[in-house]
């Protein structure tokens, strides 16, 4: 009996064209807001048992003792496995450095770490044994930040490294270290008349996707497991849990269930190996589902960090240089901690012309819990940074905020401080032209003939002021976020697509292993295939490991990527077709050896638009099917010491405008409006474009008011694992986001599309920020910003 | 878990009774949560949602008896003109889909100093109907009713029937701070009641201090500066320097603590702002009153 729940063929006609460029609407949207939509977590299998981990109640321990002999006592539990239990000498994983224990072996380094798994009959049973396990600890001090990292005698999060960036760093519990040195700072400093300095903090974020963690594995009679999972790149998933389980990675079969949302907090490993093990040991399926709780320890959250900036400009606002140092804390395993410095560092300086910089970036290891990938990936702290840093710059020269920066912006042909020069448009100045250019809101929104209306003012329903000591303010920002894998990464993606005759019609059928996580790639991939081989209807197969890779669903890659792969699929498909054709029909028309053939709407037509016949009568009988991989252009290293290289594929730029409005007296804001501006080289989807942008920018919002997992420094545990206080901007909180789009192609990418998703992420929340400080006059160096930064309360 | 359900307010006592430690659950919004993170495992839940008249509302002479489960979405629909401050108080409260749900009843029950209803009741003035099956029904007053974080005066075998509100007979206002423009619980939240017929003024004070407060200090000056002033007969604008003491003095009754919702010393200062606030909105509201009253005649 198959699992329910599982995901099905999506087909998805079109009553217009639906190529490439059209708003065509989402094939799961309906379903999504109806609620009728299938998440991993609504799977369900005949005769399964329900998973359950008992995490750490510490931060920093030496496990002493497990005793889970009550817990298997317990009526209704099937197995209970602890680190002693794992079947292969492969115990780690992890995205590049595999320090992740599976299970806690001998120690636990931060506060949530699965320590034993439960498979029961029931979730309460399993949630009931979990707590009777007996887990004896000897605690550690804990290590929170840089000081207590880098200590002599600091203890080592992780003892006896040998991962290939342990010969580079400064201290074992530095992760990974990336400078970047170019030009002369010194003699550059000497030219500056004025030089700005400042040292920023910026706070934990969580994902927040509504979906939680959840999974179902079921054993297949091969002695594999077939794996119904919430994730955003099956295949890396893959590559981690087969050696753990001792299976080929051919046994290990993998399909994506409905993904509720993941902005890079599925690309690390959550539940899968666990719900695998249970299922193999038990010899039955295994679902596991998070509750919110145990969400905010089941994935990693945005790196928090330090931000130390010093920039100097001449009198007539040009920048002489900037020197800066980056401390990520990565918390206690590496996660995606090494790319995050790598991103950090290479987009230290922004969207702007700097021949000389001195940079570091570093990422610790500490207890704190495991940071990792989520949208903006290092690029969101340093945006944070040098858009403070401008605005003091341009307020020290008594220069308006936006010119300053226009002077400064980068364009095409300018050199990223790794040397790589910017071979595509990159239009800066002309994306901050275009928020400032748009109307701003009219004052006093709030006021009406029966009085004020409470939820146009800051504090909203809570009705904490009609006015009183509300005060406007404005504020601007852009940044630069890279596009796709980095650093020489063999960034590929596979795509396999087939045409034939259904119904007396040709119609295709895509094939990828790309997680849909939101973003909508479903939709896009039957655009490009409607554009590339002119049929209407399109059948989107389920994501599983039955085909190649496609990466990674996150730094902004999968319409460049997976869509490159489609339409590159497609183009070969289409050769194909035409040779049918030619095989068939050649002798009926000399255009069909002559002249440059298309498919459109279901015909074979020549460039000159004359029709040479049915695409379904070529395919009558036939169909064409190919696989293939595709990759956009290599990358390279950056050189360790000088970060050096031709590190990045593509940049992508977003310009904000924030208008806020803040009760000075109570610390309360109300961001008004929130104007974007961005470069998307080729909207494929118009209205998809628009909501990814507005979500990007909402989740800025988020950073910049309100958003923050908050860790208690003396004992390393989360203090607010939960939707009552890990707060996320409702309707009310959320502005209009008025956005304007440019489509300057990349002559590189497929359509000269540009990756779009994390973009507005950046520049949200410095521009929030900005509009704080201008509404206020406080300095405000941390984010989010609370109510006692704004009163002199904290 | 025993899940017990009675079909009448007396079966509801008799149960709770035989139970003392059954928790008693209407809308659930506040339970539930509890028992979905797994704070709280009780033996029994006492589940009043088939006592039909639980949420009912009855409009007196001097006050309104408000069901215990009579929704927060009803209040603010049907009783705004009698209980104003504790209808803004429910306009705070959570999302639609709660406020459909819970109620005051469950907000007394749990006794959190945060529950958004407690500064309202405690400005307007109320008495919690109480009911055993043992010693029948009593009145406790407000004031008296929260006894330490999430503790009241409630005994073991007692259920909350309703809440006896006082009819507004002036202005009221209720003000509470979060984190966010909806759906938040409040860092501190206060509330103020212009009583012109006693000629006085009553606060509450939510979030910033073990239970939840009234101002006594603060509420004695501005009764006393009101009386020496003439203000309530001349209705003349209150001066800024009797506002700024009040909030002072509203401020120096919390007795906050520094959590991950916010710092003790901004709950202070917020209260006072709020207490400034509402006082001048309440006392602006009484003057406009007046001045049509006035008119009339």
């Amino acid at each position: 009996m198959p699992a329910t729940g599982a995901p099905t063929k999506i087909t998805q006609g079109s009553p217009a064209k639906g190529g490439i460029g059209e708003s065509t609407l989402r094939p799961d949207g309906t379903l999504k807001v109806t609620g009728e939509f299938a998440y991993s977590s609504d799977m369900w299998h005949e005769d399964m048992l329900w998973g359950q981990i008992l995490r750490s109640t510490v931060a920093h321990a030496e496990i002493v003792s497990i005793d889970t002999s009550e817990a298997l006592a317990t009526a209704g539990v099937y197995a209970i496995l602890t680190y002693d239990d794992l079947p292969t000498e492969v115990k780690n994983y992890g995205l590049e450095i595999q320090d992740t224990p599976v299970l806690a072996h001998g120690k636990v380094r931060h506060h949530g770490e699965p320590v034993a798994i439960v498979a029961a009959d029931h979730p309460e049973t399993a949630r009931r044994a979990a707590a009777k396990i007996k887990v004896d600890y000897r605690e550690l001090p804990v290590i929170t930040d840089e000081a207590s990292a880098t200590a002599p005698d600091a203890i080592l999060v992780h003892e006896g490294r040998d991962d290939h960036h342990s010969g580079h760093v400064p201290h074992p519990n530095i992760v990974h270290r990336q400078p970047i040195v170019r030009g002369d700072v010194a003699a550059a400093r000497e030219r500056a008349d004025v030089i700005v300095t400042g040292e920023y903090t910026f706070g934990m974020q969580d994902q927040a996707f509504l979906g939680p963690e959840s999974g179902l594995a079921v054993p297949e009679e091969d002695g594999g497991v077939h794996l119904y999972v919430a994730t955003q790149w099956l295949h890396s998933d893959l590559r981690q849990i087969a050696p753990v389980l001792g299976l080929p990675e051919d046994k290990v079969r993998m399909t994506l269930s409905g993904v509720g949302g993941a902005f890079g907090g599925r690309e690390d490993l959550s539940m899968q190996i666990h719900a695998c093990l249970l299922a193999l040991r038990t010899g039955k399926p295994v679902k596991i589902v998070y509750n919110r709780f145990e969400s905010f320890f089941g994935h990693v959250h945005r790196h928090p960090a330090k931000l130390y900036y010093e920039h100097g400009a001449t009198r007539d606002g040009k920048l002489t240089h900037l020197k800066c140092r980056i401390v990520l804390d990565g918390g206690a395993y590496a996660s995606a901690s090494p790319a995050v410095v790598g991103n950090a560092s290479s987009l230290s300086v922004g969207p702007y012309v700097v021949d000389d910089v001195d940079i570091e970036a570093v990422a610790l290891y500490t207890n704190n819990p495991p940071c990792g990938a989520m949208r903006g990936f290092g690029a969101v702290q340093a945006c944070f940074a040098y858009e403070a840093q401008m605005d003091k710059l341009a307020k020290k020269l008594g220069m308006d905020p936006v010119k300053f920066r226009q002077l400064n912006a980068m364009e095409q042909g300018t050199l990223m401080p790794t040397g790589q020069p910017v071979d595509s448009p990159a239009p800066v100045a002309e994306l901050l032209r275009r928020v400032t250019a748009m109307p701003l809101p009219p004052e006093r929104q709030w006021e009406s003939s029966e009085g004020a209306d409470v939820r146009q003012l800051p504090g909203g329903l809570s009705n904490t002021t009609h006015g009183e000591g509300v005060v406007r303010g404005v504020g601007y920002a852009v940044g630069i976020k890279n596009v796709g894998f980095s650093e020489g990464f063999d960034d590929y993606s596979t795509a396999k697509v087939r045409v034939e005759v259904a119904g007396g019609e040709a119609v295709a059928t895509v094939h990828t292993a790309m997680a849909e996580v939101g973003q909508g790639g479903v939709t896009v991939h039957a655009q490009i295939a409607r554009t590339e081989l002119g049929v209407a209807q399109v059948t989107i197969h389920p994501a599983d490991t039955q085909v190649g890779s496609a990466g990674s669903t996150s730094a902004s890659r999968q319409t460049y990527v997976t869509g490159g792969a489609v339409k590159n699929a497609c183009e070969l498909v289409r050769e194909k077709v035409l040779e049918i054709g030619r095989r068939k029909f050649g002798s009926y028309h000399p255009a069909w050896a002559t002249a440059e053939l298309l498919l459109e709407g279901g015909k074979v037509v020549t460039d000159g638009g004359e029709v040479l016949g049915d695409l379904a009568d070529v395919l009558e009988g036939e169909s064409v099917e190919i696989e293939a991989e595709w990759r956009h252009r290599p990358t390279e290293a950056f050189d360790l010491r000088t970060g050096q290289g031709n590190g990045h594929v593509q940049y992508s730029f977003a310009a904000h405008r924030a208008v806020v409005e803040v009760d000075t007296e109570l610390g309360l804001v109300k961001v008004i409006e929130l104007a974007c501006a961005q470069d998307v080289g080729k909207a494929l989807n118009p209205l998809s474009v628009v909501g990814q942008i507005q979500g990007g920018t909402t989740q800025g919002l988020g950073v910049a008011v309100m958003e923050e997992i908050i860790v208690d420094p003396k004992t390393a545990k989360v203090r607010n694992p939960s939707f009552t206080d890990y707060l996320i901007p409702t309707i009310l909180d959320t502005p209009t986001i008025p956005v304007d789009v440019l489509e300057l192609a990349d002559d590189h990418a497929p359509y000269g599309l540009r990756g779009i998703g994390e973009a507005p992420t950046l520049s949200s929340t410095p521009a929030v920020l900005a509009a704080i400080r201008d509404a206020t006059g406080l300095e405000l160096n941390r984010t989010p910003v609370r109510p006692e930064h704004l009163t002199g309360t904290a | 878990m025993d899940f017990l359900r009675p079909a009448s307010w007396e079966e509801a006592l008799a149960a709770k009774a035989e139970h003392p430690t059954a928790v008693p659950i209407a809308g659930g919004t506040d339970v539930m949560v509890e028992i979905n993170f797994d704070h709280r495992r009780p033996e029994y839940l006492l589940d009043l949602n088939r006592v039909g008249d639980l949420g009912e509302w009855e409009v007196g002479e001097e006050s309104v008896r408000l069901g215990a489960s009579v929704p927060y979405s009803r209040i603010m629909e049907h009783l705004r003109a009698e209980l104003p401050g504790l209808a803004l108080a429910s306009h705070t409260v959570a999302s639609p889909q709660i406020r459909n749900r819970g109620g005051v009843g469950g907000n007394l029950g749990t006794a959190s100093p945060a529950g958004d209803a407690h500064p309202a009741l405690l400005a307007a003035g109320a008495e919690v109907e109480a009911e055993s099956a043992a010693r029948g029904t009593r009145l406790i007053p407000i004031d008296e009713f929260y006894t330490g974080v999430k503790r009241n005066a409630l005994q073991p075998d007692e259920l909350i029937r309703a809440v006896h509100v006082r009819k507004a007979d002036g202005p009221q206002q209720y003000s509470k701070v979060g984190t966010r423009n909806a759906m938040v619980i409040a860092v501190c939240a206060f509330g103020l009641a212009l009583h012109p017929e006693t000629r006085t003024v009553r606060t509450g004070i939510g979030s910033a201090a073990p239970t939840p407060v009234r101002a006594r200090t603060a509420e004695d000056f501005l009764n006393a500066a009101l009386e020496e002033g003439g203000f309530w007969d001349s209705g003349k604008i209150i001066t800024p320097s009797v506002a700024k003491q009040f909030a002072d003095l509203c401020s120096a009754s919390c007795n906050p603590i520094d959590d991950v919702r916010g710092t003790a010393s901004y709950r202070r200062h917020a209260v006072g702002v709020m207490a400034r606030r509402t006082l001048t909105w309440t006392w602006e509201s009484y003057r406009g009153t007046r001045r049509a009253t006035e008119g009339a005649a």
